[in-house]
């Protein structure tokens, strides 16, 4: 079931579209915003409130990297893998990040607070290599080291 | 003061002040804001678009189509479907590319008066926003100066009592860079997968929810006030004393890798390369040679320290042998393996392939694994024929969108101007390949 | 016409087509996935690669898409051109990267278009040398398969199912090259014409389930050109059968009727053939009830012969036996001891054929109905009752947005631009019916009523559009100004079609088609029309005549007859059992001649078993009067199943009367029999049809193992049967090319294994067959009769029935088949929230019912949908009664 507020902001997106599917991401969005993840459930739901099929709509949701259709941790840090940042040590970064965290792309920390993933150029390739953790980037990373990392990660509980 | 004395040289950045808030309405106002939309509302649309056609302001989104044209397709007139859009191109996730960004966060009144006068000149009712989700700042900016401009009337109903009513919307993005393709860009605005449409018909026939619309570039709807406010030949001396640019105005050129400062800078359109490296990026490190650079984002061709000296306009860059796209350099120094960093750009092409068409969806995994086997210094000799061949039939026409070329481009021009790191990274069982 | 070059050679050809559909008519073997002939271009694949140049001095040109090529004049191609060849073996090869290469294990195997197409563009070493991606199939219920691991990605499927077929619980998911077809979970897919993703699918991601599951290689099959039973459409079909049991339907192209589609009910609904319970051989009962004895064939038809002899003998006829068993029994027994349906379906199928008769409107063939720019559904539930109808009449709303994409200069087949410029813009569609259709989700308003509710509406629509015509008093507001609204749509149409039927019972409804149709042509509209009857060869039946159930059981009830001969009809389906029950036992001998073991068998003195569709040759007539031949497709083996009439011919041989002896003397005596059906003789070629003096084989080229099938029983290889009543021909010897279109038994060309082989028969893609669709049409529509009375109007009595349907379940034949049965319901009633809560009843309670005289358990469905007072009930279903038209119905209890 959708949430009071889910459904007052997926009413809110749909004033501004003359197709109710057009809402369609902004809704994975907003129940993404309130739970983290897009549950099979959340799916049929936000079909049933914009008149579509479950099929419909995860079609849509696994188009995405930013829809995350399996459970995340509570942080989900996206280190930038794209050319700029890779060319000023984005591999050293993800490798930092994976023996600090343990995990590798794809995974969640066992205590459930961080997942580690991949993502396109995330537009500061000025000041790179770059991360985004949840909404937040962190950029000039080129020499950071596990001690720094560790002052960044810990702002995520 | 409404209007400046002199008119600004670096229109697009002049009310941006780097690590401050941008202005509000009022600031704005007072540094020559809206007078673009004033000059415009008084003007009838199809002028409008006259002008920024004679400006001769050319696409920014890394197409480089004329936007005035553009505009010109727009059915006009009493027959002209009632409801139009015009769309904003914020998508910009071409690897190395951060500009539209950066006018964004500095300036968001800039953008939307550029939008207005858009939606003015074409006869939209709608705009939105297509904006990365990533871009948290620039989006929560936007939407207060939306805001601003809804409480102060110049967005809604009958904006400066004009009788010209317009809304604009921000919408963000779930991510996959296909989106910034103009109709995968519709298709996902509409809700659905953003997978490319063909054409005909084009967008400004039939467009999003298949109405008229017209998709621009942030940076292209930035110029569009100063156009309107200066005028065409102002617009067009700009560039002027430069390097002979046909190209009017300024452009947000930049640069990124191992330069010693990597940034993002309006300059006169047609500055060279070697100004834009040295002079503003300060040249490489320490230590480091320019090797090649791509000078407009992932998706274009190399070009070599043989063309430092090549003028940053669509024509120079293309008689060069590449693309202007974004105009923002990526550079690539003697000391960064280019196998693994062409290796990187397809990881991310292929990555970034929205699955419909052959070429892209399975050639690019392909390719990507072929030069897996070229880093990891384990290919076999009739690879790089096998990479010359993907070039081919990657290529434009080939697919149905632009995004398997432009995925080719990088590698195209690294097999013309590098060859020997190619030879090189043939393994030695792979001799008979 | 537009002068074009493809590798140097002139063609002319017509500009709006695109480049790949005007290759393959000139016979060009150009390879594609992603078009489809009835889907149109998308340009997913990038298969269809050839070379454009500019002018006759452009030698390099550039390679484009010929399926999104449009033919402009002085164009020039080279499908030979070293870049396009190249381009087309690069595009199969990234295609191979990912595909499992399991052809040995997969049901494409052999009629694979992949496999084809590989093979076409030389592609025969492999340079990909990485892992392959793979994934986790879906359960997709009963009808088919999934093997995702093969998929070429062509976006087909989802093309079909959603955009075609309006389905919305199939899609592609995922991106790049991880894109997965299928459901967002594991379940049975919706849609009713999910079997057609079989063919649609090029390689083996979605295959027929039932097939795979007693699995027989394409060359294999025996197969014969053949016609669905299962409604009155008469979809085109072509069943294959090996070992004595039909393994498969496929689609058998028509070009006026089902196109490239069936509906699953059409393509699973085979399987009672297989059904081992169904009679062997022929028996004898000394009493209902006693046990049964086997006869010999002699035996028995002399044992009918005797009683016929005896005289006191009626007959009944059936709508899903061929007009020539009809005819035979009618022969046999003397018309005026020949009977048929009940009274309304018998009066409705009569006064359907009459209106058709006297026009004005033209029948409407499926393809018409496609291209309809205006529909009206009086009262019938399409997708239910004749599902191919409703994927027509779904692809007529497109009309409009063709209409755009002409005035954008935007050709049709570029599917998507088309859509996209239509958008949600459908050219009009009005259903009235009682309970809501599948179709109204497509329709520009939808109207719920009782038939007699119905009835009125049209009545207010004819007076809209001819003032002279009387009104329909007391209809409301609303109602009329939908009618003013309707009538202004048909007349503003170019091609208005009006679809009604005989699935309410009522006769009014037709009526008002057929004055619908005529205030129209008096506006100087040439509308079209559509009468959907209820059973495959009902119109075939109607065309014989006879009297009807109801005079046939008042001559049993008054004790005029002492034998009873039941044709293919099970008439517990068409009558009150109690009614029923209590005729039998005024009878002293029941014969019932059937395929299936039915109710009435039980209680059968002589019951014959008869031949299934695929074991009997035989003409039907469809809803649009056309008269089409079936063909026998395999010879039973351990079963004396003769076709129904060969028992009455061999009956009539006894009593020292002439039916012939094959069927084409049977057809021959139908058809002169009445100048109506003169024409069936034109249905397809007669026995003695040849090419070259060959006969045309059931086997295909490659049949394997022929000599060794029957070893288990015998050794030798048996002597192929032989066939006195086609020209086709129980063995793999004979002619193959040049045949006539009603008599192909398998689409198969050189290089083309698989079914898209079908261009190579046709002259023009989506055309007819070369040589004309098979069929005859035996009414030819006069200049229009007169209007028919204003219909009656009527109060609703309180829980009085209307019909439902059920695409799997109301129809007999196809509801015993094990893959149907499971997407069958179970029997319900359905009333409005409103009628249940004033019954004090709940949704989902199972309750006893009772009406006529019969009760029945059936679950409560409650629907909003239906008008308030009324009772739905499924028509036909397994477990519910037989209720004559408008039958009231009460509770009788709570249910068990
Ligand atoms: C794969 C691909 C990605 C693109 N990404 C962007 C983008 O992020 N931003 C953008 O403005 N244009 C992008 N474009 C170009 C757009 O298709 C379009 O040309 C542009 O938005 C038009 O605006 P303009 O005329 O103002 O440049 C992309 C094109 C392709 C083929
Ligand atoms: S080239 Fe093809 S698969 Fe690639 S992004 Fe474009 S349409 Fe999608
Ligand atoms: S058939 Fe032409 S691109 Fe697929």
């Amino acid at each position: 079931m959708l949430s009071a507020d889910e459904i007052r902001e997926i009413d809110a997106e749909l004033a501004h579209y003359e197709q109710a599917q057009a809402a369609t991401i902004e809704a994975l969005k907003i129940v993404q915003k309130h739970r983290g993840w897009v549950s099979d459930e959340a799916v049929a739901d936000i079909a049933e409130k914009l008149g579509t099929s479950p099929a419909t709509v995860d079609a849509v949701a696994t188009f995405y990297n930013l829809i995350y259709r399996k459970p995340v941790g509570r942080h989900v840090i996206h280190v930038c893998d794209s050319v700029s940042c890779w060319i000023m040590g984005q591999p050293r970064l993800t490798e930092l990040l994976r023996t600090q965290l343990g995990i590798d792309y794809g995974q969640t920390t066992a205590d459930g607070r961080f997942t580690l993933l991949p993502i396109c150029c995330l537009g500061t390739c000025d000041r790179a290599p770059a991360l985004m953790i949840d909404k937040d980037t962190h950029r000039d990373l080129e020499s950071v080291d596990a001690e720094r990392l560790g002052v960044i990660l810990e702002r995520y509980p | 003061m409404t209007a400046r004395q002199s008119p600004p040289q670096r229109p697009l950045t002049a009310r941006i002040r780097p690590e401050h808030e941008p202005f509000g309405l009022a600031d704005y106002e007072r540094h020559g804001g809206f007078q673009g939309l004033r000059a415009a509302l008084k003007m009838g649309p199809q002028d409008v678009t006259g002008l920024v056609k004679s400006a001769g302001l050319r696409g920014r989104g890394g197409a480089g189509f004329p936007t005035g044209v553009k505009w010109g397709l727009v059915p006009m007139g009493p027959d002209a479907p009632k409801q139009k859009y015009i769309v904003a191109n914020g998508d910009e996730m071409e690897p190395g590319t951060f500009k539209d960004r950066l006018l964004l966060e500095g300036d968001p009144l800039q953008f939307i008066e550029g939008m207005i006068i858009g939606g003015y000149a074409i006869g939209a009712s709608i705009g939105y926003v297509f904006l990365r989700a990533e871009y948290v700042l620039a989006a929560e900016r936007l939407k207060a100066a939306i805001a601003e401009c809804h409480a102060r009337k110049l967005l809604g109903r009958n904006i400066l009592g004009s009788g010209f009513d317009f809304d604009l919307y921000l919408h963000t993005s779930a991510g996959r860079y296909i989106c910034g393709e103009e109709t995968a860009l519709l298709n996902s605005l509409e809700g659905k997968r953003a997978v490319p449409r063909s054409k005909p018909p084009f967008p400004a026939t039939a467009g999003l929810f298949g109405k008229p619309t017209v998709v621009n570039n942030i940076e292209t709807l930035c110029n569009v006030p100063h156009i309107v406010h200066y005028g065409a030949d102002w617009y067009a001396e700009l560039s002027s004393g430069t390097t002979g640019s046909k190209d009017g105005g300024t452009k947000l050129y930049g640069a990124s890798g191992k330069v010693k400062h990597p940034g993002c800078w309006e300059l006169p359109m047609g500055t060279t390369v070697r100004e834009i490296v040295d002079d503003h990026a300060g040249g490489m490190r320490e230590g480091l040679k320019l090797r090649g650079f791509l000078p407009g984002g992932a998706s274009t061709d190399f070009l070599t320290a043989e063309h430092l000296d090549v003028p940053m306009d669509y024509e120079h860059i293309a008689q060069a042998g590449s693309r202007m796209g974004t105009g923002l350099l990526i550079v690539l120094d003697d000391r960064t393996p280019l196998m693994a960093m062409l290796r990187n750009l397809e990881t991310f092409f292929a990555r970034e392939s929205c699955g419909w068409c052959t070429p892209c969806r399975d050639g690019l995994p392909w390719t990507e694994r072929i030069l897996a086997d070229f880093e990891a210094g384990r290919a076999r000799a009739s690879d790089i024929e096998l990479l010359r061949q993907q070039t081919r039939l990657l290529g434009p026409g080939r697919t149905f969108c632009p995004h398997a070329p432009g995925a080719m481009e990088p590698l195209q021009s690294a097999l013309k101007y590098f060859p020997d790191d190619f030879s090189a990274a043939v393994g030695r069982d792979g001799a008979g390949g | 016409m537009a002068r074009i070059w493809i590798d140097g050679r002139e063609y002319e050809v017509d500009p709006r087509r695109n480049l790949l559909e005007v290759a393959l008519e000139q016979g060009i073997d150009l390879p594609y996935f992603c078009w489809h002939p009835a889907m149109g271009s998308v340009g997913a694949c990038r298969q269809c690669a050839v070379t454009q140049f500019r002018d006759e001095n452009d030698t390099q040109g550039r390679v484009v898409m010929a399926c999104m090529t449009p033919c402009a004049d002085n164009s020039r191609f080279a499908v030979e051109h070293a870049d396009a060849v190249e381009m087309r073996e690069a595009v199969i090869e990234l295609l191979m990267t990912n595909h499992p290469h399991d052809c040995p294990v997969c049901e494409e195997g052999g009629q694979c278009h992949l496999q084809d197409m590989t093979v076409m563009t030389g592609h025969n070493y492999r340079r990909y040398r990485y892992t392959k991606r793979t994934h986790r199939n879906q359960d997709l219920g009963p009808f088919i398969g999934h093997e995702m691991n093969r998929c070429i990605a062509c976006y087909r499927c989802v093309r079909f199912y959603r955009e075609y077929a309006g389905g919305t619980d199939l899609n592609v998911f995922g991106a790049h090259n991880h894109v997965y077809f299928g459901r967002e979970a594991d379940g049975t897919l919706e849609s009713p014409f999910s079997g057609n993703l079989v063919e649609v699918c090029p390689t083996g991601v979605f295959t027929d389930k039932p097939y795979g599951e007693s699995y027989t290689r394409k060359w294999d099959l025996q197969q014969a050109p053949s016609v669905c039973h299962h409604c009155a459409v008469g979809c085109n079909i072509l069943p294959g059968e090996r070992y004595g049991r039909i393994k498969r339907v496929e689609n058998r192209y028509h070009g006026a009727l089902n196109g490239y589609f069936l509906c699953d009910r059409g393509r699973y609904g085979y399987q009672y053939v297989n059904d081992e319970a169904r009679p062997r051989e022929a028996t004898g009962r000394s009493a209902p009830g006693a046990s049964e004895h086997a006869l010999s064939a002699d035996k028995a038809a002399q044992g009918l012969a005797a009683w016929i002899d005896a005289g006191r003998v009626i007959g009944i006829g059936s709508p899903r036996a061929s007009l020539e068993a009809n005819y035979a029994l009618r022969e046999l027994l003397g018309a005026s001891n020949f009977y048929r349906g009940t009274r309304e379906d018998a009066a409705l199928d009569t006064l359907a054929l009459s209106i058709l008769a006297a026009g004005p409107a033209r029948i409407a063939s499926v393809r018409d109905i496609e291209q309809a720019d205006a529909v009206l559904v009086l009262g019938e539930d399409l997708l239910q009752t004749s599902a191919r109808i409703a994927l027509a009449v779904r692809q007529s709303v497109r009309q409009r947005g063709f209409a755009l994409a002409d005035a954008a200069h935007v050709p049709r087949w570029q599917d998507h631009s088309v859509r996209l410029m239509a958008q949600t813009q459908n050219s009009p569609l009005y259903v009235l019916s009682a309970a809501p259709t599948g179709l109204d989700e497509l329709a520009r308003r939808c109207h719920r009523g009782r038939p007699e509710d119905l009835a009125q509406l049209a009545q207010a629509i004819v007076h809209q559009l001819d003032h002279a015509q009387p009104r329909a008093p007391g209809i409301d507001d609303d109602t009329l100004h939908l009618a003013h609204e309707i009538a202004e749509v048909l007349v503003a149409a170019e091609r208005p079609l009006i679809i009604g039927g005989s699935s309410t019972g009522s006769a009014a409804l037709l009526q008002a088609a057929a004055n619908i149709c005529i205030a129209l042509h008096r506006r100087q509209r040439s509308p079209s029309i559509a009468l959907l009857p209820a059973e495959c060869n009902s119109y075939g039946s109607a065309l014989l005549g006879g009297d009807d159930l109801d005079a046939a059981l008042a001559r049993i009830e008054a004790g005029e007859v002492d034998t009873l001969v039941v044709l293919e009809n099970n008439l517990y389906r068409r009558l009150p059992a109690p009614r029923l029950d209590a005729a039998l036992t005024r009878i002293q001998h029941l014969v019932v001649i059937d395929a299936l073991a039915t109710p009435l068998g039980a209680h059968a003195h002589l019951q014959l078993p008869a031949a299934a569709f695929a074991e009997a040759d035989g003409t039907l007539v469809n809803f649009e009067g056309r008269a089409q031949r079936y063909f026998q497709v395999f010879v039973p083996q351990d079963a004396q199943r003769p076709a129904s009439w060969r028992w009455l011919q061999r009956t009539a041989a006894v009593l020292g009367r002439d039916l012939g002896n094959t069927l084409d003397e049977l057809t021959a005596a139908c058809a002169a029999s009445d100048p109506a059906l003169a024409g069936i003789v034109a249905a397809a070629p007669g026995h003695d049809f040849r090419i070259a003096g060959q006969r045309i084989p059931r086997q295909p080229h490659r049949y394997s193992g022929r000599t060794a099938m029957n070893a288990a029983r015998d050794i030798h290889e048996p002597q192929p049967p032989q066939d006195v009543d086609s020209p086709l021909a129980f063995s793999m010897e004979g002619a193959r090319v040049g045949l006539p279109p009603a008599e192909i038994p398998i689409f198969w060309a050189p290089r083309w294994n698989s079914g898209q082989s079908l261009s190579k028969f046709q002259d023009e893609i989506n055309g007819p067959l070369r040589g004309g669709d098979p069929g005859v049409r035996l009414i030819e529509p006069g200049q229009g009769g007169a209007y028919f009375d204003r219909p009656p109007r009527s109060e609703v009595r309180p829980l009085q029935t209307v019909w439902l349907y059920e695409l799997f379940g109301s129809e007999e034949l196809s509801a015993r088949g094990a893959a149907i049965a499971e997407r069958m319901p179970q029997p319900y009633v359905v009333l409005h929230p409103d009628t249940a809560a004033e019954l004090g009843l709940a949704d989902g309670d199972r309750h006893q019912w009772a009406a006529e005289g019969q009760q029945w358990e059936a679950q409560l469905r409650v629907d909003p949908g239906l008008p308030v007072g009324i009772a739905g009930i499924p028509r036909g279903m397994p477990g519910m009664p037989t209720l004559g038209v408008g039958a009231v119905i009460g509770v009788a209890g709570a249910g068990a």
